[in-house]
């Protein structure tokens, strides 16, 4: 398969952009990421239908954006300065905890609204483009054997998905022959009566094929009666390892000490459980250059961001161009793989 | 070596045992065929071999079952993986990966066998089942009998030494089929796998089985050899039924040894049939026309300038390959399924019935097709012209029912209530019929039918039969059938035969598509053969399927060039000739 990028240099990159947009406090950042997310999306996406699902996100993205506006309108706090709606407040009642309806709409504070709900609505179009642009089934693929059930839920989830959009349609079309049907809730909610069966069905076909041909198979003589109890202590020690941290009357040696103790069980129990499994690949994905210079695009992207947040109004003051200037430069940076990657084949 | 000792399997909950007791001996290398009606336990009996009965449905097992010294008691499916292949009836549903490579290697990489040992078996398995131009390709643009080749392939390359088919070529085409036939046998042949085979239409693999498994109502089972057991079956391919009806012995099982035996037979058919006067043309007048019929799905060209009129009291059947444009055509002349040029004339013999535009679809695409409408007010409508003839797309669902009914290929997305009897009730609500009506068309397809049953726990033949009467109940004058065969039993494919045979004495008009060439020649009147969108060929199912050597039923294929095409046919031809 070539002409098909690595897919963890897809998620490291979108990660990079993630954490970029999220350690930001300037707006023009933000947006500049997106776009250059999307335009790495529209311009090296395949055909595949959670390629095809990609605008779904940015759909998504909007709707944040509205909702939280909404929210900031209705029930925000109001303060700053200029205002240019002056609605007025409606004052709840005590028990209400002196939550306050409407009240005066100012520039500050809608942009403030408006912002946060970028940064949400970029974090999951970053997390959309991964999906669009690595196929979920190749990047499970490169994670540990032990996390089989999870895989079987994913490839499931995954082929499942475009089908119930599938089934929905032909359930739709197909009742629309038996003419009129009765009222009410039922008529509604009777399409998905057959649209589920049929999921479920499938569900149930593609996991009994994957059993049969040796899915999570274990290795003989590999015992898993280890592994159960090493992970059930692994996550006992951490609720209590947190909850000594978090409690000042708690012992000291109950905090982190039993953390890190928890820690190292969860990976041994990790480590047995993926060596009763055993795995090999037919055509691994390579990792070229390309994949190198996908990630690092990624990286260079937070990266930047990160050092001009830490340098904090420094960088900006001193030259005034540069405050303009950076975010167009990380979002180059972003776009880069717009022209690195390999075109899919269509 | 597979062997079942005294095995029985309850389902949970099931009030009685589903299999059982049954105790069997396959030895290596042989092809078993399993046989039994529609919901008779065959897909339990090939899931207890490799343990997905069980571990992977739940129930009750009781009794043994070794295969090849290990016991599927205490193994799992997916410990077997490396001894039994396992190949469902819908391969598609059960592909883990994209393409066909990574299909192939996908059980071999659960294996953990090593590259190198993965990339030869690859190119055998490759070699051994014609797959090279299939290679690199995406699994979902594969044709129905490509994915079962590659589906085939995919358990191969674990090198199992039993392999489990069930129905594998029940949803091909006649051609699709016998490649995925000549695939097992090549592995029969070649590679000495024991193969174990489920499968409805016997008269396509029946010749290659070495025994047969025939499973009882009450779930016991008698194995024996082929000849054997299907001598005494009630379910048995035309060869068989016309040996039996001509006290042969041996029971021939193939086509060829048939025909060897059919000599005198042929002779005597052939003095007596030589005057068959041709199928009167029937002058009863044109209810449905179709001109320059035109489909598109995206970029590929579904239907392609069609032509085809259908006349009352006619039976027509639509053959053709997969995805050559029968389900299409069938939607576009119901009018749901958008077409994207053409006209379509339904005559309206009883005067006009309500027009409207029918509402299907999300909001935004209604007002998508009524701007379109609006675009074409320039353009001359069919709807409501001089001669009474209407385009059903333009009349509402209640109306189009009455007048041109279809039965999906996947009959259950009609079906959305709770029992049965529910079905029947809202039938004649919505047909506005006498109380009751549905409920005897149902009693009439599918005798005994538990009516407080909820419709998903019906067999699939029970459902088909539930759906076409519904469909049927308020007498429409076209019945439009999608592959009514699929997965049933020669008992049920008889009733719908019956059923369809009483519709169109009636007067009514039935248009079906099926890749059922026994079921064709035993039903239609006239044949249409679809290719790549386009009618190749249209004429009396007679002349049409005895002349073609993939379409011809195995009647007609043993007594050609006597013209008969079923062993009904035959019945009542040495009826005459004595």
């Amino acid at each position: 398969m070539t002409g098909v990028l690595h897919p963890m240099a897809w998620w490291v990159w979108a990660l990079g952009l993630a954490l970029a947009t999220t350690r930001t406090e300037d707006p023009w950042s933000v947006g500049l990421i997106v776009v250059a997310a999307v335009a790495v999306v529209f311009s090296r996406r395949d055909a595949s239908p959670w390629a095809r699902a990609f605008p779904a996100y940015l759909v998504l993205g909007a709707v944040i954006v509205m909702v939280r506006v909404v929210f900031h309108v209705l029930v925000g706090i109001k303060t700053g300065q200029p205002i240019i709606l002056a609605l007025p407040r409606l004052p709840l009642p005590q028990w209400a905890g002196g939550i306050q309806l409407l009240g005066p709409i100012s520039v500050p504070g809608l942009l403030g609204a408006a912002f946060t709900g970028l940064q949400l609505a970029a974090l999951i179009i970053c997390m959309g483009a991964a999906n669009a642009l690595a196929n979920p089934k190749r990047a499970l693929r490169s994670l540990p054997a032990a996390l089989h059930q999870l895989g079987t839920a994913v490839v499931i989830a995954v082929t499942l998905a475009p089908q119930l959009v599938g089934s929905w349609r032909r359930v739709h079309r197909a009742r629309s022959l038996r003419g009129q049907h009765s009222r009410g809730p039922r008529a509604v909610l009777a399409p998905t009566i057959p649209v589920l069966q049929d999921a479920l069905d499938r569900v149930l076909v593609l996991a009994a094929s994957m059993d049969s041909r040796g899915y999570a198979r274990s290795m003989p003589g590999k015992s898993s009666r280890v592994v159960l109890p090493l992970m059930l202590a692994a996550l006992f020690g951490t609720i209590l390892g947190t909850y000594a941290l978090l409690d000042g009357t708690a012992p000291r040696w109950l905090g982190l000490p039993l953390l890190a103790v928890s820690a190292a069980v969860a990976v041994a129990g990790f480590i047995l459980a993926s060596r009763r499994i055993r795995q090999t690949r037919y055509r691994p994905d390579p990792w070229r250059t390309q994949e190198s210079l996908v990630a690092a695009a990624g990286i260079a992207a937070a990266a930047l961001v990160m050092v001009a947040a830490g340098l904090g109004g420094r960088l900006v003051v001193g030259v005034p161009v540069l405050g303009l200037l950076l975010p167009l430069l990380v979002a180059a940076i972003a776009a880069m793989p717009a022209v690195l990657a390999p075109r899919p084949e269509r | 070596m597979i062997r079942f000792d005294g095995v029985t399997f309850t389902y949970p909950d099931a009030p009685g045992p589903a299999l059982g007791p049954l105790t069997l001996r396959i030895p290596e290398g042989e092809l078993c065929l399993v046989v039994g009606p529609t919901g008779s336990g065959k897909s339990t009996l090939l899931q207890l071999v490799n343990g997905l009965a069980p571990h992977f449905t739940g129930g009750l097992l009781q009794g043994t079952v070794t295969v090849f010294g290990r016991e599927t008691r205490l193994n799992r499916p997916r410990d077997l993986a490396d001894l039994i292949g396992v190949v469902g009836q819908d391969p598609a549903a059960g592909f883990v990966t994209d393409t066909v490579d990574e299909e192939l290697a996908y059980g071999m990489e659960q294996l953990g066998l090593p590259a190198a040992v993965m990339r030869t078996r690859v190119e055998d398995i490759v070699d051994l089942l014609g797959l090279e131009p299939l290679r690199g390709r995406a699994l979902a643009d594969l044709s129905g009998g490509e994915q079962q080749r590659v589906a085939l392939g995919a358990v191969m390359t674990s090198h199992p030494r039993v392999l489990v088919l069930d129905e594998p070529t029940s949803a091909l085409d006649p051609t699709a089929a016998e490649e995925v036939l000549a695939a097992i046998s090549r592995l029969v042949q070649d590679v000495g796998m024991t193969v174990l085979l489920a499968e409805h239409r016997l008269e396509r693999v029946a010749q290659f089985a070495d025994s047969a498994i025939r499973i009882h109502s009450d779930g016991t089972a008698t194995h024996g050899p082929t000849a054997q057991v299907l001598a005494g079956s009630p379910i048995t391919p035309p060869v068989i039924e016309l040996g039996r009806l001509l006290g042969w012995d041996p029971l021939p099982l193939s086509v060829r040894d048939a025909r060897r035996q059919a000599e005198t037979l042929r002779a005597r058919l052939h003095e007596s049939t030589a005057p068959s006067p041709p199928t009167p043309a029937s002058t009863a007048g044109v209810v449905l026309t179709a001109r320059a019929l035109r489909v598109r799905h995206g970029s590929i060209q579904a239907l392609d300038a069609v032509d085809l009129s259908l006349r009352a009291g006619e039976v027509v059947a639509v053959m053709g390959r997969n995805g050559s444009g029968k389900s299409s055509l069938l939607w576009a002349l119901q009018g749901t399924g958008r077409r994207a040029g053409g006209t379509v004339r339904l005559a309206m013999p009883d005067g006009p019935e309500p027009t409207g535009q029918r509402q299907t679809g999300l909001i935004p695409v209604r007002a998508f097709a009524a701007f379109r409408a609006f675009r074409r007010v320039g353009e001359p409508t069919s709807a409501g012209t001089t001669d009474g003839a209407v385009d059903p797309a333009t009349l509402q669902a209640d109306a189009a029912r009455r007048q041109i009914a279809l039965v999906p290929q996947s009959p259950a997305d009609l079906l959305y209530l709770d029992t049965v009897a529910a079905e029947c009730a809202e039938s004649d609500r919505q047909g506005a019929l006498v109380s009751g009506t549905t409920a005897v068309v149902l009693g009439r397809l599918a005798p005994g039918i538990p009516v407080d049953r909820h419709p998903r726990d019906l067999s699939e033949g029970q459902r088909l039969a539930l759906v076409l009467a519904i469909q049927s109940a308020s007498c429409p004058r076209i019945l439009l059938l999608d592959e009514p065969t699929r997965g049933l039993d020669y008992a049920t494919k008889r009733r719908v035969t019956d059923e369809v045979q009483a519709l169109a004495a009636g007067g009514g008009s039935v248009l079906l598509s099926s890749h059922d060439v026994e079921f064709v020649a035993g039903v239609a009147d006239r044949v249409i053969v679809l290719a790549h969108g386009q009618v190749v060929a249209d004429g009396p199912a007679l002349e049409l399927l005895s002349a073609s050597p993939s379409f011809a039923p195995q009647v007609a294929k043993i007594l050609r060039p006597v013209p008969l095409l079923t062993v009904d046919a035959v019945r009542r031809a040495l009826l005459v000739a004595r």
